[in-house]
């Protein structure tokens, strides 16, 4: 069967694709049909849904219009998960893979490195980061890879050690690959399946964490994001509820979305443990 | 014996981590905008160039680096957390006193959400290929994808603004005066909303782990032979493979259980629980660097201990792994 038939087969995974292309196709619709800044006072302020044509889902506080802001948001809250996702990805993976390879001492030492990462408290680690960093679209993408590369480092450290002993990487060092290559080009190719299945987790919950820190107020002040737009309608949630109602929708599509891609990923590129679970 | 000795050494393990973190955490007052000597004093922005230079000589900034590492890190050894200026008091007695709220609410969801994700995830197991089983699984992901302080918000709005059947804010009713028996049964009012919402994510995760645990522990042989014997499906469940798959789900439930520290920065900003989750967002919003690190420092000890915790309920569980240690 090809990739996309066993993804296919999942059909909550189908599910997921189609709604994180459309949020895709909004993000990048957002500067056509909204090309002024989502910041801009537009109207009134406190417009209920469809109150006035044009502001179908109303406007803010301040009189911004919510669906200009939801359409940008979108775009934000896709590029910090994916950034900060490779990010953790380049951290992670090379410590994994040294670790996994080597063994020993240098197996030791950088595993009580990642360990001590783990034991920290994740969410509280990245306030702390941010808040020191000053928010910042660079610095959210910071402080998230930092606390979400250690599961990446556990996973490909595990895979190489059972990869480094296989035929054909003896077969490699037997023919005088150096080191370097074998990582490279023998081992880690071999475990980019599971890693791929747990990126897209990852992006998921980068674009949580991003919206959690942005709801504390610490998201970047130049860019609209979900995360904001719900914290900054909290005080006023009595009066207008849906304020804070449709960019929690927006997340929770986008989360959902990613997880069921993330688990038909699984089922397309691992066939045999799909097979066992079902 | 052996009991008295893993208690030591995982201790020591606990002191190693959190003076890495005290470590860390001097050099993250290094790495903050503006002077030190400002931070300190909690003032982030202008002020009198004499009175900070007092501040420096007072707090030793004028020393090297190391001479100022090592006074913080004999400060904390003996529990000076510093001044919270905004405040007005020291950072150890602020977080002291809103301990005990943290510690209620997470406790509280930690075991809530246990309990029902072992219930949920033990039923999605039992109807794996059922849409009942399936129903249950689509719920868990949907929890698990909701954000958190989303939920929070929008409990408020359904059950105590247009339902009206639960506190929305605090912890109990100002001014009401409660006193024993009433005052908690009016805590745990105010309880309700922020524990369930907090606990539903948590929830999600449990209800995942025990129904992978438990398919793996049906593949079993001896569940095999319990089957063979002719015992009913139910009892098997319960009797042969719950019990199995409980124990890597204690350990993972340690594991996340730290995370609920975060969440709970969100549920108690949200629902105004006075604990060290709000304290933090405070400090957050007052830029009080000196509570925020005092905070975080606390939050790491909590999940460090609650990982003790678990790892000696696991091996009380499991006495395997104390033969194998």
């Amino acid at each position: 069967m090809s990739f996309f038939a066993r993804f296919a087969q999942n059909r909550g995974a189908l599910v997921g694709l189609f709604i994180l292309l459309a949020i895709i196709a909004m993000a990048m619709l957002a500067p056509f049909l909204y090309p002024e800044s989502p910041w801009r006072m537009v109207q009134r302020p406190f417009l209920a849904p469809m109150e006035v044509d044009g502001f179908w889902l109303g406007t803010d506080t301040m009189g911004r219009d919510v669906a200009a802001g939801l359409m940008h948001g979108a775009w934000v809250s896709l590029l910090i998960g994916l950034v900060s996702t490779s990010v953790a990805l380049l951290i992670g993976v090379p410590l994994g893979a040294v670790a996994g390879y080597y063994g020993g001492l240098i197996d030791d030492a950088l595993m009580r490195f990642t360990e001590f990462f783990q034991t920290i408290p994740n969410f509280a680690l990245a306030i702390v980061l941010v808040a020191i960093m000053q928010p910042s679209v660079t610095s959210i993408v910071l402080a998230i890879a930092i606390v979400s590369w250690p599961p990446v480092a556990r996973l490909v450290r595990a895979e190489f050690m059972s990869l480094r002993h296989r035929e054909y990487v003896e077969a490699a060092r037997l023919v005088g690959q150096t080191n370097r290559t074998i990582i490279l080009r023998q081992i880690l190719p071999n475990t980019l399946s599971p890693i791929i299945v747990l990126a897209s987790l990852m992006v998921a919950t980068a674009i949580l964490l991003e919206s959690a820190l942005s709801f504390l107020g610490l998201g970047d002040p130049n860019v609209m994001s979900w995360g904001y737009m719900i914290g900054a309608a909290r005080t006023v949630i009595r009066q207008a509820w849906w304020l804070s109602f449709f960019p929690g929708v927006a997340i929770l599509l986008t989360v959902l979305a990613l997880n069921l891609v993330g688990e038909g990923l699984d089922d397309a590129l691992n066939p045999k443990l799909a097979r066992e679970r079902s | 014996m052996l009991y008295a000795r893993l208690i030591v050494m995982r201790l020591l393990k606990a002191v190693v981590v959190l003076f890495l973190i005290v470590i860390f955490n001097f050099f993250l007052i290094q790495m903050a905008p503006g002077d030190p000597a400002a931070i300190l004093a909690g003032e982030a922005g202008a002020t009198d160039e004499e009175f900070l230079r007092q501040l420096r000589e007072r707090f030793g900034l004028d020393q090297p680096i190391y001479v100022q590492l090592w006074r913080y890190v004999s400060g904390i050894a003996m529990l000076d957390f510093g001044w919270s200026y905004r405040q007005g008091m020291p950072v150890l007695d602020l977080i002291l006193a809103r301990l005990p709220a943290t510690l209620l609410l997470t406790g509280t969801a930690f075991v809530l959400s246990l309990a029902l994700g072992i219930v949920a995830g033990s039923m999605a197991a039992a109807r794996v290929k059922k849409p009942s089983g399936s129903i249950i699984m689509a719920l868990a992901l949907l929890f698990y994808a909701t954000p958190l302080f989303w939920v929070a918000l929008m409990a408020v709005v359904l059950f105590s603004v247009f339902l009206g059947w639960l506190p929305a804010y605090g912890m109990y009713t100002v001014g009401a005066g409660h006193t024993g028996f009433a005052l908690v049964l009016d805590v745990a009012k105010h309880l309700i909303l922020p524990a369930t919402t907090l606990a539903l994510f948590f929830m999600a995760i449990y209800t995942r782990m025990t129904r992978a645990s438990m398919l793996e522990a049906s593949q079993q042989d001896y569940v095999k032979t319990a089957r063979a014997k002719g015992l009913a499906p139910g009892v098997i469940q319960r009797r042969h493979i719950l019990r199995n798959a409980l124990l890597p789900i204690i350990t993972l439930a340690g594991l996340q259980a730290g995370q609920m520290v975060g969440g709970a920065i969100l549920t108690e900003t949200v629902f105004a629980w006075p604990g060290i989750g709000r304290l933090m967002f405070e400090a957050l919003q007052q830029r009080d660097y000196n509570l925020l690190l005092g905070i975080f420092f606390f939050s790491a000890a909590l999940v460090i201990v609650f990982n003790i915790i678990t790892d000696l309920v696991y091996r009380l569980a499991d006495p395997r792994i104390k033969e194998a240690s």
